[in-house]
């Protein structure tokens, strides 16, 4: 993977809390062996009508909308299913960062693993963010920064191992190979 | 030395640690058991193959399919057909996975197929003190026989794969006290969405919970497991129950548990998992079982749920206003008589023989309303030799439902089974966000005794006032 730094974007924002990865990527687009492609299916039934042409009114179809990196979502994000489709959607699509006030659990260890940032800020810089969709941000992984227009600096934390795979392009499953002595001690003791 | 009072989930984490955490890096986290299925490992495999890793433990790895198979009758051959070509493909990559690794697998249609939460435990592989994962959100079902189980994404499937371990950071503990008897009618599955509505849909998120209290106690492994299930519909990274003679009686003579003197000293390792007492919890929370009432969701999450016989609560964020919009209910007013298309009885959650009884008490001697499809999906193969040989399956028939092969089925809406637009279903599963039974539908979760009530009067019903609580 490539290691993730600095990087600015407008945000778009989905003011709608609780986003459960079904409505992220409905299961019907799960029947899959790869995970190419599998970006035109995200937010599915919210995007498209049943014939599959765009909803205009979808924030994603928006003009503004598009190259935007960050999604600003309501509370909650990213709640239900274990489906890491859920981040490879988003990613695939172009998103970098999810900013919420609370990112559920295992949407938040598949983000990490496929270099999607979750991004928990306070309330009321999300009250700031959800009122001003298209605010042109920064964020920096390094400093564990979130630069806002005007010019306020909002502090974030991520993971501190995951942050350090992030940094240096490290996958998480070669530090667990490493420890192959460990495992085999741990094993021989079971 | 005298320990420190741990939780029940303190203990099973300390045991599994290969390496501990520091304030640098995760723990390292030993896993015992591994249940893979369909869709969220094909990618995991082929990781594997790229870096020209192996399947660590395979056996320690077991597989089935269940969540894009049909459940459909079986054809003339003994075969459950396959119409949908992308989900045959998928079933096929996991046979060829499953080959090449060298991992045990329950292929569609075999004797010990079904979905992967109900097979585990009866096949007697979940264990007590044991670490489970699956590419699952509902591996929490496990945690009824006080195992630490969680679910987890394809990246971490395919580290489980070639390592048997997960990087972990350590959850907060919660604990559920759930005091006294409940009333006749007021099922696990009431009591479990009576949780989540209170806690709500992201209030257990970063949090273990244990399930405590003597109405936990008094409930059966099948309604444990049903319990746990829901676990992560609060967002509780999972839930577990301690073991006690309930869940060795359950477990003693399955095919997998340890037997003759393996059994009597996994028995007493089990014996010193419960919680010490004075161990503390991160949190806690108390409920009482007698005022519990069988309940029935509305919205568009789990914890958007109500007493049966409750209103529509009227909206107060933009949140539950687009829910009601989406369910097209008004507020204000009561779901009980409110018309219905579709019964869905089935899932990881209510799919076991005492649900598949439960829901023939009422079917029996009653008829399925006009215009009502019901189905009725049993967890397992297993489940549908038993309950065909207690002559459930006869009943219903009889009553104008479907009876059908094992698997996931329309709790998810991938297999062929699902809801049009814009159709009511009263569902026994865990899920009722938009789409999640097929897109447009509207789904009310609920109790079995409340499914099957449904489909025999077309509409919402108290199964108290249809069968005479
Ligand atoms: S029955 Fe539903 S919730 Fe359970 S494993 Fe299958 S799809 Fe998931």
């Amino acid at each position: 993977m490539e290691p993730i730094r600095t990087f600015a974007s407008k945000t778009i924002v989905l003011p709608i809390d609780n986003v459960d990865t079904d409505q992220i990527i409905p299961a019907r687009f799960l029947k899959v062996t790869s995970k190419v492609g599998i970006g035109k299916h995200l937010f599915a039934d919210w995007r498209y009508d049943a014939a599959g042409t765009p909803k205009a009114d979808f924030v994603l179809n928006k003009p503004e909308a598009q190259g935007a990196q960050v999604l600003v979502a309501g509370d909650n994000f990213g709640c239900g299913s274990s489906r890491e489709h859920a981040p490879w959607a988003l990613v695939d699509h172009g998103f970098r960062a999810i900013i919420s006030t609370t990112i559920a659990d295992i949407f938040r260890n598949n983000a990490l693993k496929n270099g999607l940032l979750p991004i928990v800020v306070d309330a009321a810089t999300h009250k700031k963010l959800l009122a001003a969709p298209g605010a042109q941000v920064s964020v920096s992984l390094q400093d564990q920064m979130l630069t806002l227009p005007d010019g306020g600096a909002i502090p974030f934390t991520i993971d501190p191992f995951a942050r350090y795979c992030l940094l240096n392009g490290m996958d998480e499953l070669d530090f667990l190979l490493s420890h192959d002595e460990a495992i085999k001690q741990f094993e021989a003791k079971m | 030395m005298t320990m420190q009072p741990r939780t029940l989930f303190e203990k099973i984490w300390d045991a599994h640690l290969v390496k501990p955490p520091t304030s640098e890096t995760p723990a390292v986290l030993y896993v015992d058991l591994h249940l893979v299925h369909e869709v969220t490992s094909p990618q995991a495999f082929t990781w594997l193959r790229d870096r020209g890793l192996q399947v660590r433990r395979p056996e320690r790895t077991v597989a089935t399919m269940d969540h894009s198979t049909p459940t459909t009758p079986r054809g003339k051959d003994g075969k459950i057909p396959i119409l949908d070509k992308q989900a045959a493909a998928q079933i096929g990559q996991l046979e060829t996975n499953c080959k090449d690794f060298g991992v045990e697998l329950h292929a569609l249609g075999s004797e010990r197929q079904g979905i992967v939460h109900v097979i585990g435990p009866e096949m007697g592989l979940t264990q007590p003190g044991t670490t489970i994962v699956c590419g699952d959100s509902h591996t929490s079902t496990h945690g009824a026989f006080g195992a630490l189980a969680f679910g987890i994404g394809t990246s971490e499937v395919s580290h489980v794969l070639a390592t048997q371990c997960l990087l972990q950071n350590r959850a907060k503990t919660l604990a559920i006290t759930v005091e006294g008897k409940v009333r006749p009618w007021v099922t696990a599955k009431d009591i479990i969405l009576a949780i989540v509505a209170r806690l709500g849909i992201g209030g257990g998120t970063g949090q273990v919970i244990e399930y405590r209290g003597s109405a936990i106690r008094g409930l059966t492994m099948e309604e444990r497991m049903t319990v746990c299930n829901m676990s992560i519909e609060a967002g509780a990274r999972a839930g577990m129950i301690a073991p006690d003679d309930t869940t060795f009686q359950y477990l003693n003579g399955r095919e997998r548990a340890p037997k003759g003197n393996a059994w009597d000293a996994a028995v007493s390792k089990w014996r010193t998992l419960p919680t010490d007492d004075g161990a503390t919890f991160d949190n806690e929370m108390k409920f009482d079982g007698p005022s519990l009432e069988p309940m029935i969701t509305y919205g568009t999450n789990p914890g958007m749920g109500m007493p049966i016989t409750g209103v529509v609560p009227t909206p107060t964020n933009a949140t539950l206003e687009k829910a009601l919009k989406y369910m097209a209910l008004e507020a204000g007013k009561p779901l009980l008589g409110k018309a219905i298309d579709v019964v869905f009885i089935g899932s990881c959650t209510n799919s076991r023989m005492s649900d598949l009884r439960a829901a023939a008490s009422v079917f029996k001697g009653r008829k399925v309303a006009a215009g009502v499809r019901a189905l009725v999906v049993p967890g397992s193969q297993q489940i549908k030799k038993e309950a065909e040989a207690e002559g459930l399956d006869k009943v219903f028939l009889a009553a104008g439902a479907e009876w059908r092969e094992a698997g996931c089925s329309m709790c998810i809406a991938m297999n062929g089974d699902q809801l049009q637009p814009g159709q009511y279903a009263v569902s026994t599963s865990n899920r009722n966000f938009e789409g999640r039974q097929g897109a447009g539908g509207r789904t009310f979760l609920a109790s079995p005794y409340t499914a099957a009530a449904a489909a025999v009067t077309g509409k919402v019903t108290d199964a108290r006032t249809l069968v005479g609580g």
